[in-house]
């Protein structure tokens, strides 16, 4: 196990380093001069070269790489080119959104999925399952913007039990929920269908496994053997699109809080990208794609766990 | 094909697939009304017997401004399935072709990397860099798709490889491109048939999103997002107006992915047996 959580960290490493580079490069190609672009056009050479040295621009491509990777493991994530402001500051007040939104979603998909998929696994052919495939195979067409706009429309505007929109912070974190209720519904629903369907499939492939036929063999009730022994062995495929979802739902979010104009970290980037922000561009994709290569590293630990046989996987 | 007909599945996806490739193939020749005229006098009108699906805030016709959408989705959708299709299956044959070698490993490694980075952010750096455009939603789509087609085909094809046709090939002289080319990849285009109609589903979904926050088609091209999002303030008073480009979203994914679990159960003869 030991090793098997090394090998991972080192792989996590290594995607950390490529993706960084990935963005870095991106980002280079851009034309013109941020130090230019900060001061505007009027400034004279002079100060525009002042603070491209104290930016560190006018240092060599492999030096600039480095200052910002390094930055970055300091918690030192640059000066917004518009705001003046550090942009971790900018995050931190933003991420407090973003995150709690996409994981409020996932467990909300898995809250919905689980009993789903696990009810049509068990009912196979019934209308309960033909009810489940037919809603889910619309949950996964529905654009989760559109579903979260006619839902503002009903619930907001016309009943009036959620606001249509904003968030007033986590002072009273019950408000703060209620805010943030109906979003992650939203865009938990097109993850919960994808969800309950691999439920059911997996929990159908594991029935028919011969250790199913043990379990009922020596006295287990259908229901008994349906939670001992088929659950804990379907949960593998389903934990990998649990794991996949999280990036998915994190990218969700930002689309999702311009619907609900929500201040997280969607609204932030899009700014950032009308403004030209590039550092806040780079460092808040950066953030994300972190967030992602963490997840999927917790979820290849989590397998380990689930299931002793893959430990030895490469 | 008559096989994938008999399936309720297919035939019914199919028939809602096929309306919208209509209705933009349509397009190019006529719509009910100009799509780029404006004509306030009529503006925000409800559906009725003139305009069938309404008018929007200029006066267009939504039904006319629909078709020319479905243009820009589909179009879209196509070449970003492409875009996946033309480098990623390539990739996957030459990595299974050389399972184990350094190129296999570099392939794979780079699969995951662009797996860390959901389309929607490929698409945030790549509009922070060139600006938003429906061309560049297309190199975001075509990107994300890259890593789905080549893990399939590399997968697909590693379990081709052992097989005795292919051993007998090679026993005949063939070199491992010839091989890819001539009895792989032939015996992988059920599967990529399948996974490209439910990337074509994704695109669509895809494009309407980034067009919606403004990173994908710009004005005055008509898209489904973008109409959309510009419903979204008089979503109260003009229902119509995010009614119809949402279902029409809708029905669209929702044929295609009927069509391609239909062509999943018909090209897997054990899902067939069992389910």
């Amino acid at each position: 196990m030991l090793i098997f959580t090394l090998k991972r960290l080192l792989s996590l490493g290594l995607s950390l380093i490529a993706a960084s580079v990935v963005i870095f490069v991106v980002v280079e190609i851009i034309p013109g001069d941020p130090a230019r672009l900060m001061l505007g056009i009027n400034a004279t050479q002079d100060a525009v070269d002042a603070l491209r040295s104290q930016m560190g621009l006018d240092q060599g491509l492999l030096a600039r790489y480095w200052l910002w990777v390094s930055g970055m493991l300091q918690g030192d994530f640059g000066i917004s080119y518009t705001y003046r402001v550090p942009v971790v500051e900018m995050v931190q007040g933003r991420v407090w959104v973003s995150l709690p939104l996409a994981l409020y979603a996932l467990l909300l998909s898995t809250v919905i999925a689980f009993p789903i998929g696990i009810i049509a696994a068990a009912k196979r052919g019934s209308w309960a399952d033909w009810l489940v495939m037919g809603g889910t195979q619309l949950g996964v067409a529905i654009p989760n913007f559109w579903f979260a706009m006619i839902m503002v429309n009903i619930f907001a505007l016309k009943y009036q039990w959620f606001s249509p929109g904003g968030f007033p912070g986590w002072d009273d974190p019950a408000l703060a929920v209620k805010a943030l209720t109906l979003p992650a519904f939203v865009l938990a629903l097109p993850q919960a269908s994808i969800l309950a369907r691999v439920m059911r499939s997996a929990l159908l492939d594991t029935l028919s496994e011969d250790f199913m036929r043990t379990a009922r063999a020596k006295g287990r009730t259908a229901k008994g053997a349906m939670v001992h022994h088929a659950l804990r062995n379907a949960m593998i495929p389903v934990l990998t699109i649990i794991g996949l979802q999280f990036s998915f739902l994190l990218a969700g979010a930002i689309i999702i809080e311009k619907v609900f104009f929500l201040p997280g970290l969607g609204s932030m980037i899009f700014t950032a990208i009308t403004q030209r922000d590039l550092i806040v561009v780079e460092s808040v994709v950066m953030l994300l794609v972190f967030a992602v290569i963490l997840v999927t590293f917790l979820v290849d630990i989590t397998y380990a766990l689930v299931d002793p046989r893959l430990r030895r996987r490469p | 094909m008559k096989r994938a007909f008999s399936m309720p599945g297919f035939a019914i996806g199919f028939c809602m697939a096929i309306v919208f490739v209509a209705a933009a193939l349509l397009s190019f020749f006529w719509t009910p009304y100009a799509t780029d005229g404006v004509d306030i006098v009529n503006k925000l009108r409800p559906p009725a017997a003139g305009n069938w699906f309404g008018t929007d805030q200029y006066g267009r016709d939504i039904l006319s401004m629909l078709m020319v959408g479905a243009r820009t989705s589909i179009a879209v959708a196509v070449v970003a399935v492409g875009i996946g299709m033309g480098l990623g299956v390539p990739l996957g044959l030459a990595a299974a072709a050389q399972k184990g070698s350094l190129i296999d490993e570099i392939l794979m490694r780079g699969n995951d990397l662009v797996f860390a980075f959901p389309a929607l952010l490929i698409a945030i750096l790549i509009t922070a860099v060139f600006g938003p455009s429906a061309v560049n939603a297309i190199i975001a789509i075509g990107i994300f798709n890259i890593p789905v087609f080549a893990r399939l085909s590399r997968g697909a094809a590693l379990s081709l490889w052992t097989r005795d046709f292919v051993l007998s090939a090679r026993v005949a002289g063939k070199g491992a491109l010839r091989i890819s080319v001539e009895h792989i990849l032939p015996n992988i285009t059920n599967l990529l048939i399948v996974q490209g109609t439910i990337q074509f589903s994704l695109g669509i979904l895809a494009e309407a999103a980034l067009s919606y926050i403004g990173l994908g088609a710009q004005p005055p091209m008509p898209s489904w997002g973008r109409m959309l999002a510009d419903s979204q303030t008089m979503i109260s008073f003009a229902p119509h107006l995010a009614l119809f480009p949402g279902a029409a979203i809708v029905l669209t994914v929702l044929g295609l992915n009927l069509m391609g679990d239909a062509l999943r159960d018909l090209f897997d003869p054990k899902i067939n047996r069992e389910r």
